[in-house]
């Protein structure tokens, strides 16, 4: 595990929680950023506003470390961009259809103790090493 | 104030996956991939998250109402079906393919990479496409 970094992982950790506390103790809501950003793509639906707001502010802190440690992204991603365009078509559908991903599922729902959180959280932990793993077997067979 | 309240919490969510090393693709496919260099960061980034929302859900317990709004989140629905098991391994497999998920590939826009850029977009086009078949066939209610 040589790149293994727990403490960054903990501090990075720790920020993601208290965003999802700020929201949810602030305003009462569950912030998982597909349920978030789905309703941003439908201004229609009203309850908008802060959605904008909540996406500027990922924007803001992501550019700060773009341009302070621009190495903190990845520029290229070891799939070819077709798979990452269907892989965004699934994760889109997936996400919606569950309603929720990594952060609504995976943090708001399993801290507390949603079945369905816990059962979607654990799909797609598993369906996604699964995938992972046998994509990487055949990427490096080739 | 919502609107500020909103705009601190992407930050600390865009900083979050930026310190974390989420916000790259690859260190998220150190975990998922069991077959290449195995990388822990993730686990550790979901269970020192999880951790901390728990103690944030007693806080919620203990108030009566969230600072700037009416009311806390009714309890979590307990349907177990098709379109929850079937959508998770859907986003498991698109996750597992490129190491994106929904958060940090937004983040990751700034970064101008071109990767980013098609998975969001992507992204976009099936959320709005999947709500408006939904709408249209009243599948929600």
């Amino acid at each position: 595990m040589t790149n293994f970094t727990p403490l960054s992982a903990a501090i990075g950790g720790a920020l993601i929680a208290l965003s999802l506390a700020v929201m949810l103790i602030g305003t009462g809501r569950i912030a998982g950023v597909s349920g978030m950003f789905a309703g941003f793509l439908r201004p229609s639906s009203g309850d908008w506003t802060w959605r904008l707001y909540f996406l500027v502010g990922m924007f803001a802190a992501g550019a700060v470390f773009r341009v302070a440690e621009p190495d903190r992204f990845d520029y290229a991603t070891r799939v070819p961009l077709w798979l990452v365009a269907i892989s965004g078509v699934l994760v889109g559908v997936g996400v919606r259809a569950s309603k929720g991903c990594t952060s609504g599922h995976g943090l708001c729902g399993m801290s507390r103790l949603s079945k369905r959180s816990i059962i979607a959280t654990m799909t797609f932990f598993g369906v996604g090493v699964a995938t992972a793993t046998i994509v990487g077997i055949v990427l490096r067979g080739a | 104030m919502k609107g500020a309240v909103a705009l601190l919490a992407g930050a600390l969510f865009g900083a979050g996956v930026c310190i974390s090393g989420m916000v790259r693709p690859s260190k998220v496919l150190g975990f998922l991939d069991f077959g290449g260099a195995w990388d822990a960061s993730l686990l550790v980034v979901m269970a020192v998250a999880l951790a901390l929302h728990v103690v944030a859900w007693r806080v919620v317990k203990s108030m009566r109402a969230p600072r700037y709004a009416t009311a806390f989140p009714g309890p979590p629905s307990t349907v177990v079906d098709l379109r929850l098991v079937g959508g998770a391994v859907l986003f498991g497999v698109g996750w597992g393919i490129s190491g994106y998920c929904p958060g940090p590939a937004i983040v990751s826009i700034v970064s101008g990479a071109t990767s980013a850029f098609v998975f969001v977009a992507m992204l976009s086009v099936s959320i709005a496409l999947y709500d408006r078949v939904v709408d249209l066939r009243g599948l929600d209610g």
